[in-house]
């Protein structure tokens, strides 16, 4: 619904503002501009605010970072308004690269979700033998489970957890938050309840949380990180060769390194899983 | 968990200590509601001057569709100007989508209705005779606008504060169109709204206390300005 006349007025109002907000000097040059669309489990447990710094100064791209939920991230690279994603949701990584909106996956690092809930482990979770079990004895004692809701990595996990269970998750415990992870464990805090998280965000929170991990270790629980460079074939004018650098930056030993070295406390978040194969092939091809 | 009292103190604590990752969110919040006041108040108050000296048919469904908006969600707004200007829009061409710039564009949105409806009112309120008066004496009508303008300024002051006011505070718009970008559009409401999630009470009481004292100053000046416009008894 664009008549020539909105646009033309939209135009001058934009020219206004850019005018107005130009001394302000904001807009960091948007042909170096990087836009990372990105979970909150990466950036609120602070690794991005220490990888991201010196990739900006080797290469000069400065990195604008928005995290969201990964199917938010997926949708936002579908729709060309990010340059790459960095994601935690191999299916739908998958399909995202197979219905051609994004490039190619590459494997960046992995950690893995926790169970955590009361340090009395009402529903004895943590004498299971696997992840599945431990959610039957969950959803048998009706105990209190916070969701995500929100479409994210986490909560993609969560219910495919809850279908190989064989449980449809509606009980009188299960609510269904619709929050960032750091939100949902506040609600399970101050609820009592069990949540899926991933370790990441439970390390920089544990110390804010009477919660205590109740369950760990199933391979099930496994969480590998994907980064993905929006397809320059569908939006030319993304800033594409601003996702390649980052992409190799991340996929490349130096990175690699710094991802292993990022601790909270003496724990380690993230261990580096990328491709030494892949990374050779992309510098070939650069 | 901490007590209020506690955060309240770490909370001053880090406004004090002069924490520069705080005082920049703090400038880009007053950077981006600065410009979407000052683009929007000029077609605004023109707009409440129409509304109030002009006789037009649909002039009473203008008024009504305007105060319709003052309930929009800021949500909302956020919402329609992500989806105009997401690349798959019809504006996306732009490319301004988690820009300061959407920011503006969606705070000039909420802040227009307010100030042609409070602008509408402080108008209708002013004496109809200045603007005669004015118009008698020969002057121009631009003139005579700003003849009204003046003798309803207090009015119009408050409808500049309450647009302020909405939009420095809001969080829907800004988060939506803006992606909460560190060092570029994290602004003291989404700021509030990412560290209470991360549990980081302090950050979000301090830039709280920032949004309060805001306040308190710009309604303690225009109090002061129109205790000098009392007539003396």
């Amino acid at each position: 619904m664009t008549t020539p006349l909105f646009q033309r007025l939209a135009r001058w109002l934009v020219v206004a503002i850019l005018f107005a907000a130009g001394s302000a000097g904001a807009d960091n040059n948007p042909n170096k501009t990087i836009r990372l669309a990105t979970t909150t489990s990466t950036d609120n447990a602070g690794l991005l605010a220490e990888l991201l710094p010196p990739f900006t100064a080797s290469t000069g791209y400065p990195v604008h970072v928005i995290a969201v939920g990964t199917g938010k991230a997926l949708r936002m690279g579908r729709d060309g308004d990010v340059d790459l994603v960095l994601v935690h949701a191999r299916a739908a990584e998958d399909k995202f690269v197979a219905q051609g909106y994004g490039e190619k996956r590459y494997g960046v690092m992995y950690n893995d979700f926790v169970l955590v809930g009361p340090e009395s482990d009402p529903a004895a979770i943590a004498a299971a033998k696997d992840a599945t079990t431990a959610l039957k004895k969950l959803a048998d004692h009706q105990a209190i489970f916070v969701s995500r809701g929100d479409d994210s990595g986490t909560h993609k996990k969560e219910l495919s957890l809850w279908k190989r269970a064989a449980i449809e998750p509606n009980g009188d415990g299960y609510r269904e938050a619709g929050q960032g992870m750091g939100k949902v464990l506040q609600i399970a805090s101050e609820l009592d309840a069990y949540t899926l998280t991933d370790r990441g965000t439970w390390l920089a929170y544990q110390g804010k949380s009477p919660l205590k991990i109740a369950f760990q270790g199933d391979p099930l629980l496994f969480n590998p990180y994907g980064i993905i460079a929006v397809n320059p074939k569908r939006y030319p004018d993304i800033n594409h060769r601003g996702a390649d650098a980052l992409i190799k930056w991340m996929i490349s030993p130096d990175g690699q390194q710094r991802i292993g070295d990022f601790r909270i406390g003496d724990n380690q978040l993230f261990t580096p899983a990328a491709d030494a194969g892949e990374f050779a092939a992309f510098s070939h091809g650069q | 968990m901490e007590t209020l009292t506690l955060t309240t103190l770490a909370a001053l604590n880090l406004l004090f200590s002069g924490n520069a990752e705080l005082w920049e969110i703090i400038a880009i919040s007053f950077r981006v509601s600065g410009v979407a006041i000052l683009v929007a108040t000029p077609p605004a108050l023109l707009a409440a001057f129409f509304l109030t000296y002009q006789r037009f048919p649909g002039r009473r469904l203008l008024i009504s569709i305007n105060s319709t908006f003052l309930s929009v969600p800021a949500v909302v707004v956020g919402l329609t100007f992500f989806i105009l200007l997401s690349r798959q829009g019809p504006l996306g061409e732009w490319k301004l989508l988690f820009t300061q710039t959407a920011m503006v564009l969606g705070q000039i949105a909420l802040a227009f209705p307010i100030l042609v409806a409070m602008g509408h009112s402080a108008l209708q309120a002013a004496d109809r005779r200045a603007w005669e008066t004015a118009r008698t004496l020969g002057a121009n009508p631009l003139r005579a606008l700003f003849t009204i303008m003046r003798e309803a300024r207090f009015g119009l002051m408050a409808a500049l504060l309450a647009a302020f006011g909405r939009i420095i505070a809001e969080v829907g718009a800004s988060m939506m169109l803006g992606g909460n970008i560190l060092h570029y559009t994290r602004n003291i409401p989404t700021a509030i709204a990412l560290e209470s999630s991360k549990g980081e009470f302090a950050q979000g009481i301090a830039l709280g206390l920032v949004l309060l004292t805001l306040a308190f100053t710009l309604n303690a000046l225009l109090q002061h300005i129109q205790g000098k416009g009392q007539p003396v008894t």
